[in-house]
């Protein structure tokens, strides 16, 4: 048998596959929507750029690596560090002792200001203990509303999972929902249980969980066509996320269930399924507002002495609904990612 | 990987008694039922039939067709890539980068599509191209370096990961690609890779055709043509299988370019069935791909294994997933049934194996 021949004619496959990559990063640079937009939409926002002194802000989340929620956070932080002449150190762990590990290393590089999330708050006490002794102002954005006071942090800019959820379940109840199911995308995640809990409390008819797995969408398809198939009394798909809503959408076509699609957060293709009617409406915690306005917080407070709500009361960026009557307006930004 | 392993025949045939048929009670015939329980693929199938009896008792939901579809349509999409990852494993090799590879191509697809303004079948070939490229990467620097497979695919899969949300955020601006729903071509692409069709009123996905279609294809490969040899061979002992002219290196480096055709073929039906990608997922799935495989037989040493049992492996997976939804079961412990189920169907499988090899 001629060995040879098999391997030279795989040799190829590298020789293509540099070529491929050569017409992606070509494409990126004439891409007509998507990046190019936004880096200009971000471009117009530092149009007007401080004068203040250069300073350094590091901004820690926990993160998991590719999920749309966070991208925007981080667009918001970059134009408010953009306009404000601040150098951003974005960095991110989804494990809440690796996060405390990024907020030490912002510390050691003597940062003008910290602002983190407060996913696992048990794991960030110290570390943040560790930035106030060192001087650092922390603010919080996103999670941690019922602990950033306790732990001498300046300001809090997030929203209420718990507040939100409740909203979620007065609208449930508007329109006229009786039998609702809770979709949590990521098993154990306490803000999420915090949603489904806010909705069951306010929500006069009967909730349901059901726990799928986030990182794989054809499982979190069929185990959602499972759920509607075996409850059809299930009228209502509340999903915690916007791209699970998507997925929703399919699921209760596949199950010929008449049950309707209503999500937590946002995202640009969420808004054209809005505008279709496919999914009711979205409640929208504003994540590019969170990242915004924790950056400029801490740029206010090196500047002019100012933070918000006194050190005693958070800002909440949520909840915004968004629904037919007001999915246009958005439309606009959301097609720049920045909504 | 370890090389105690004895190849097993391609052909697997009963052991013939002597010629004369002198009987001297070591070449002596085991029964039928025996016989059949020493084949890898019969305790995972008993296994999984325990536990399809145990829903169907437990989920009235589950006896209608359409669940059982539901069912079939997340088993395929596992056991699609189970299908080379087995063939991989009996070759010796494991690939951890298969969980992301899928979603590296689906990338791949659509942002080409996306940005040149293509039709979709430009990007479905550069996809192609890409994971095949991937798998070679990976088999090529197995046998250039000598390192264990768990280690070079273990570093691919990071890189991967990387490379996956660095290189769409790159050139989308996002981390999620744009939606192609609307490009040319988009609608003969998702006939072939995510299309449905109705049977007797029950709505079935096309994926379970192709996992069926490619597991017959794979089965005999590896049982009747000389490249099934070869897998065997380079997976129960390197060294004997190249002494005996059997080509290593070509062997093991297209098995490895088989997985990223099952990557391409896995990230084609999830893009072109929801329509866009978040560069974040599929970093877990290669595990449920190996423990598929291993439910169903194939053992972690290499050199053993089938092409059914693995199907049925995935099948019990997609069953145990689901299953656990139509029972209605707290979903608090959804994880905690998954893994306790797994673990036992294993041992079912062991078990058969044992008493079936006795005496």
């Amino acid at each position: 048998m001629d060995r040879s021949s098999h391997p030279r004619s795989r040799r190829f496959a590298p020789v293509i596959a540099v070529a491929a990559a050569a017409a992606l990063t070509l494409a990126g640079c004439s891409s007509s929507s998507g990046g190019k937009k936004s880096e200009e939409g971000a471009a117009d926002a530092s149009a007007g750029k401080a004068t203040t002194p250069r300073m350094t802000v590091a901004l820690v989340t926990h993160q998991a690596p590719g999920d749309t929620f966070w991208d925007t956070v981080r667009k918001g932080a970059e134009a408010a560090a953009a306009k404000d002449n601040i150098k951003l150190i974005y960095s991110a762990d989804p494990n809440a002792g690796n996060q405390a590990n990024l907020v030490q290393t912002a510390i050691d590089q003597k940062v003008d200001g910290i602002a983190v999330t407060l996913a696992k708050p048990d794991a960030m006490k110290g570390v943040i203990g560790k930035a106030d002794k060192a001087g650092i102002p922390v603010v919080g954005l996103n999670s941690g509303l019922s602990d950033w006071k306790q732990f001498n942090m300046l300001e809090f800019f997030g929203q209420d999972e718990s507040v939100a959820g409740e909203a979620f379940g007065k609208k449930l109840n508007e329109v006229g929902a009786k039998h609702a199911l809770c979709v949590i995308q990521e098993q154990g995640n306490v803000g999420l249980t915090q949603r489904c809990d806010g909705v069951e409390k306010t929500f006069d008819g009967k909730l349901d969980v059901q726990n799928v797995n986030g990182a794989d969408k054809p499982s979190v398809k069929s185990t959602l066509t499972a759920k509607l198939k075996q409850d059809s009394s299930i009228d209502y798909v509340v999903t915690l996320g916007a791209p699970f809503a998507l997925t929703a959408v399919q699921s209760v076509s596949d199950a010929g269930s008449k049950a309707k699609v209503a999500t937590f957060d946002l995202n640009k293709e969420l808004i054209n399924a809005v505008k279709s009617g496919d999914i009711q409406f979205a409640v929208d915690q504003q994540p590019y507002l969170q990242g915004y306005l924790a950056v400029d917080g801490l740029w206010l407070y090196k500047n002019n002495g100012n933070y918000s709500g006194g050190g005693e009361q958070p800002v909440l960026t949520g909840p915004a609904f968004v629904d037919k009557s007001n999915v246009d307006k958005i439309a606009e930004f959301a097609a720049k990612g920045t909504r | 990987m370890s090389m105690t392993q004895q190849a097993e025949p391609a052909v697997t045939t009963p052991p013939v008694s002597g010629p004369g048929k002198e009987k001297d009670g070591r070449t002596q015939q085991r029964s039928l039922v025996l016989r059949l329980l020493a084949r890898p693929e019969v305790g995972v199938f008993l296994g999984a039939l325990a536990i399809l009896v145990f829903f169907l008792i437990m989920a009235p939901t589950l006896r209608q067709g359409s669940s059982m579809s539901t069912v079939l349509y997340q088993s395929s999409t596992i056991g699609i890539m189970v299908l080379p990852v087995a063939l991989l494993m009996i070759g010796g090799e494991f690939d951890l980068s298969s969980g992301v590879a899928p979603v590296a191509s689906a990338l791949t697809a659509s942002m080409t599509a996306f940005e040149l303004t293509l039709n979709v079948w430009v990007g479905v070939i550069a996809a192609l191209v890409v994971s095949l490229a991937i798998g070679f990467f990976n088999g090529w620097l197995l046998v250039k370096t000598g390192l264990p497979s768990f280690l070079v695919t273990l570093g691919t899969f990071m890189g991967l990961q990387g490379v996956n949300l660095a290189v769409t955020k790159l050139v989308t601006g996002n981390v999620a690609t744009d939606d192609i729903s609307d490009m040319d071509g988009f609608d003969q692409a998702k006939a072939l890779f995510a299309s449905s069709f109705d049977v007797g009123g029950v709505n079935v996905k096309i994926t379970v055709l192709w996992w069926l279609a490619f597991a017959a294809l794979a089965t005999w490969v590896l049982l009747r043509t000389k490249y099934g040899n070869w897998i065997f061979a380079v997976g129960g002992n390197k060294d004997s299988a190249r002494a005996v002219g059997v080509p290593v290196n070509f062997t093991k480096i297209s098995l490895f370019v088989l997985v990223g055709f099952g990557a391409w073929f896995v990230g084609m039906h999830n893009l072109f069935q929801y329509n866009t990608v978040q560069s974040g997922e599929g970093v877990g799935n290669e595990l449920i791909y190996i423990a598929a495989a291993v439910v169903g037989g194939c053992l972690l040493t290499g050199g053993y294994g089938t092409i059914i049992g693995p199907v049925f492996g995935a099948f019990m997976f997609g069953l145990v997933q689901l299953g656990i939804v139509y029972a209605t079961w707290n979903p608090d412990w959804f994880k905690t049934f998954l893994g306790v189920m797994l673990v036992g169907a294993t041992l079912v499988n062991l078990w058969v194996r044992k008493q079936a090899t006795r005496r």
